[in-house]
């Protein structure tokens, strides 16, 4: 049994210490804005915070993450209120969607970091998540908007 | 058809279906003359005019998409025409998908059966979801008019209020749901004139109705229905395309904490488990012995060996004007080319999956389902059951660009056999990893084009000799012609549009013991590279500017010039670009919709680095701008990946390029600035999720070719 911290709540997790995080989180604690996308930390879909750093959880086994803070999409805002989340609606970023969990939690993550990036800033912090509908470029904008939105 | 106020009625409206589908359509949408609105049971129930469109007692409206939402926006889309028409708050409105119901919700454009694809839906619901909105409209004003005891002809709405101005009465939509319930659903409705549109065409008003769900991680796909009792089953399919199972020990598997079933199905060894994780852990412990004697051995390599010796025999004609033959031998100059096109898989987001829930008297499915009615037959004959007795939840799918409409419902199939295998002792979830999604084949197949041209003395194209060599996309399914000249193999090549006296186009159709299916454009995602990239070598020949030359043959075909010389304009086209820069061209029409795109290219460390793409579209009525410019920058993204990076390749049979790690598809640091222009038109609407897709490519393509003099005649392009 381990225990751990996910989005300010511990928990206890009765699972194989060898089970990737993005399982736990799924199928154990039944949080499904976190998705599955590759297995093997390719394409950025599962991508959580860990302690405020952007990290592929479908990599992570669960004996890994100790008493290292996990935030997930839901952890974000109970309303889609967090200005990354506002930017993305306003300027309509996705389309499959699939991948939005992911993009948003690295975008997040690269605003605490550089809370005003330039375009390359963005194009490298944003490189691991794939989106294959394309939104890359609203994910720029968006990214942008809500630099502007935090700093207002 | 152009946009102006009409009075639509039911038998306009089958007249209209037939001609946009050419096919035949079942039925009508449930808006029937004479039908009374059904209320639904308890009597406080939503008010349901027709198949399309539910009204609740707070003036909520619940739109049913019969169109499969993947990402191109078509629950916004199809709810747009509804709530301009029925004049509706836009954020009063909720889509969900439809039930599988061909007879409500066929796509006129597939011959009535239901299903999303060939950017077909906002083509063939234009005039429908109008009618659906209108007539909604016109029940609850005479459900006021009644009320009042005024003439409906004296009222008017504002959105979600029906109005009288004479003796200043108002009514919420909701408060006359009850009443309206009861009235008969009028036959013809008058349609608004287009300048009263108060969403369709307009850049404010409408915001995506997935936004918000699909930013804050609440959005429901396949892979996250959980029910209860659920099993997640992950299946150990063959090492290579036609082997089958030999036998199997699944002592170790079983073993695995959280295994509950190890089970053979007819594609392979299916482990169930409490979650995913025990599943994959508990497959990962099987072992399978199988048999390999059936199964397709060859390569990638191989495969093409053979479009190179199939190219140089004759095949099935296509298209035959005057004398291409001759004219190449009497051309001024010629010039000849073989251009190579890979396999590529589709790889959406979210891997393929279906839930399944076998009862005693029926079966559910949770799908991000694109063929309704394929899928649900299918499944039902895994069954025995009828059609009907196999209900479909369609979600949100992570993607798809042309996947999970498989012919052949292959994915949803093995579910329903896993489901029939455990006797449905419990609801399964079959999950496919990434390696099994891209291992199962159905690639856009590889093809080759071999063309041949002549050009006068004076630099005018005179023959055009085309073979293409690919398999058929159909082939084995119930959509394949009887005359065995599959369409989507050739479309946009063998009825290219350029002005040349003599046209001669055949082709072969190989069989390549690799499943192959369409994908997001589908031939045309081939047919318009080879086109438009050999045109550029004419053009090169002839001396001419690429645009030019275009012009020049394009005299008769305006709606593709107006999307050439606007993308040409808004890129500058000709004016100077920095050293090392260089632009490229090109023009094609896919699902009547037209588009032009003009990329620039320069090279990065002696690799194309594509730094900005200017796009024209030609949709006719735009419905909904955004929409179409995020179609055009997910198009254009999605083939420039594949221009660029994508081959899926295959040794002695076996996929090697299973995951992104091997199968390279674009990212953020390879995305150019797209900009997208429409052309403002009163044609009919067409589709874009797909026409986006072919131009890009041979645009970048062209541009390298001008920056570097040498053509490009393999994809992915590489110089």
């Amino acid at each position: 049994m381990a225990t751990i911290t996910v989005n300010g709540q511990a928990k206890e997790i009765a699972a194989d210490p060898t089970t990737p995080l993005l399982w736990v989180i799924r199928d154990v604690l039944g949080m499904t804005g976190t998705k599955y996308g590759c297995g093997i930390a390719q394409c950025g879909a599962c991508t959580v915070h860990l302690d405020g750093v952007p990290v592929r959880s479908c990599s992570i086994p669960l004996s890994a993450v100790g008493a290292k803070k996990v935030t997930t999409i839901e952890g974000l805002s109970a309303d889609g209120s967090h200005p990354v989340q506002q930017a993305w609606v306003e300027l309509q970023v996705p389309q499959c969607g699939y991948c939005q969990s992911g993009q948003i939690m690295s975008a997040v993550a690269l605003l605490e970091s550089k809370p005003q990036p330039t375009d390359a800033d963005i194009d490298q912090a944003m490189n691991g998540n794939i989106c294959r509908c394309g939104t890359y470029q609203r994910v720029r904008a968006a990214i942008h908007r809500a630099a502007e939105a935090k700093q207002a | 058809m152009t946009a102006k106020p009409m009075t639509v009625s039911r038998r306009d409206f089958v007249r209209v279906g037939m001609a946009v589908g050419g096919g035949l359509l079942v039925t009508v949408s449930g808006c029937g003359p004479k039908e009374a609105a059904t209320p639904a049971a308890g009597g406080g129930g939503p008010f349901v005019p027709n198949a399309f469109v539910q009204i609740d007692g707070s003036g909520n409206v619940l739109v049913l998409s019969k169109h499969l939402e993947m990402g191109q926006g078509t629950y916004t889309g199809l709810a747009t025409l509804i709530a301009d028409e029925l004049d509706v708050d836009w954020s009063r409105v909720r889509v969900e998908g439809a039930p599988a119901d061909a007879k409500k919700y066929g796509n006129a454009g597939f011959g009535g059966i239901q299903g999303t694809g060939g950017s077909s839906a906002i083509a063939t619901s234009f005039d429908q979801h109008r009618k659906a909105g209108a007539t909604a409209r016109a029940v609850l004003m005479a459900a006021a008019a009644k009320q009042w005891g005024v003439p409906a002809a004296e009222l008017t709405t504002e959105p979600g209020v029906v109005v009288h101005a004479k003796s200043n009465r108002r009514a919420e939509y909701g408060t006359l749901v009850a009443a309206a319930a009861k009235l008969p659903v009028p036959e013809t409705v008058t349609l608004k004139d287009p300048k009263d549109f108060r969403y369709i065409g307009k850049e404010t008003g409408v915001i995506r109705v997935d936004a918000k769900p699909k930013s804050t991680g609440t959005a429901t796909y396949t892979q996250d229905i959980k029910l209860p009792g659920m099993l997640t089953a992950v299946v150990a399919h063959p090492p290579l395309f036609g082997a089958t199972v030999k036998s199997f020990d699944a002592t170790k598997a079983k073993a695995v904490p959280g295994v509950v079933d190890v089970v053979q199905i007819p594609t392979g060894v299916a482990v169930l488990g409490e979650h995913f994780w025990a599943a994959r852990q508990g497959r990962a412990a099987l072992t399978v012995e199988w048999d390999t004697s059936a199964a397709n051995q060859r390569g990638t390599t191989e495969v093409m060996a053979e479009f190179h010796e199939l190219a140089g025999q004759p095949g099935i004609e296509l298209r035959k004007d005057g004398d291409a033959e001759a004219a190449i031998g009497k051309a001024a100059k010629t010039i000849e080319a073989t251009y190579e096109f890979p396999f590529l898989a589709h790889a959406s987001m979210e891997p393929l999956n279906c839930v399944v829930h076998l009862r005693k008297d029926g079966a559910e499915i949770w799908n991000g389902d694109q063929f309704q009615t394929s899928d649900q037959g299918a499944v039902a004959g895994v069954f025995g059951m009828k059609p009907e007795q196999v209900t479909i939840n369609t979600l949100y799918s992570g993607g798809s660009f042309g996947r999970r409409a498989n012919p052949k419902s292959d994915y949803v199939v093995e579910a329903a056999t896993i489901a029939k295998a455990i006797e449905g002792r419990a609801p399964v979830k079959m999950v496919w990893t990434r390696e099994d999604d891209t291992g199962a084949g159905y690639f856009r197949p590889a093809f080759l084009h071999r063309i041949k041209g002549g050009i006068d003395a004076a630099g005018n194209p005179v023959a055009w000799w085309h073979r293409i060599v690919g398999p058929a996309l159909m082939d084995g399914t119930p959509f394949m012609p009887a005359d065995g000249k599959d369409p989507s193999s050739f479309e946009g090549a063998a009825d290219h549009p350029y002005a040349v006296a003599n046209v001669f186009v055949d082709t072969h159709f190989p069989k390549s013991g690799i499943p192959v299916q369409w994908w997001r454009s589908v031939g045309h995602t081939h047919t318009a590279f080879a086109v438009e990239m050999f045109i550029d070598e004419l053009a090169k020949a002839a001396g001419k500017d690429p645009v030019e030359f275009r012009r020049g043959l394009l005299a008769k075909e305006p709606r593709r010039l107006g999307v050439l010389n606007l993308a040409a304009e808004k890129a500058g086209w000709g004016t100077p670009l920095p050293a090392g820069r260089a632009r490229g061209v090109a023009v094609h029409k896919s699902f009547n919709t037209y588009v032009a795109e003009v990329a620039e290219v320069s090279l990065e460390g002696g690799k194309p680095r594509v730094h900005r793409v200017v796009c024209a579209v030609d949709c006719g009525i735009v419905v909904n701008p955004d929409v179409v410019r995020a179609q055009m920058e997910g198009g254009i993204a999605f083939g420039l990946g594949a221009a660029l990076y994508g081959q899926i390749q295959i040794d002695k049979g076996r996929v090697v390029s299973t995951n992104f790690d091997k199968y390279r598809v674009l990212r953020q640091r390879e995305m150019p600035v797209v900009e997208v222009h429409m052309v403002a038109s009163t044609e009919a609407p067409t589709g874009v999720g797909e026409p986006g897709t072919p131009p890009i490519g041979p645009a970048v393509a062209n541009a390298l070719f001008a920056l570097t003099g040498k053509p490009i005649r393999k994809a992915p392009l590489a110089v």
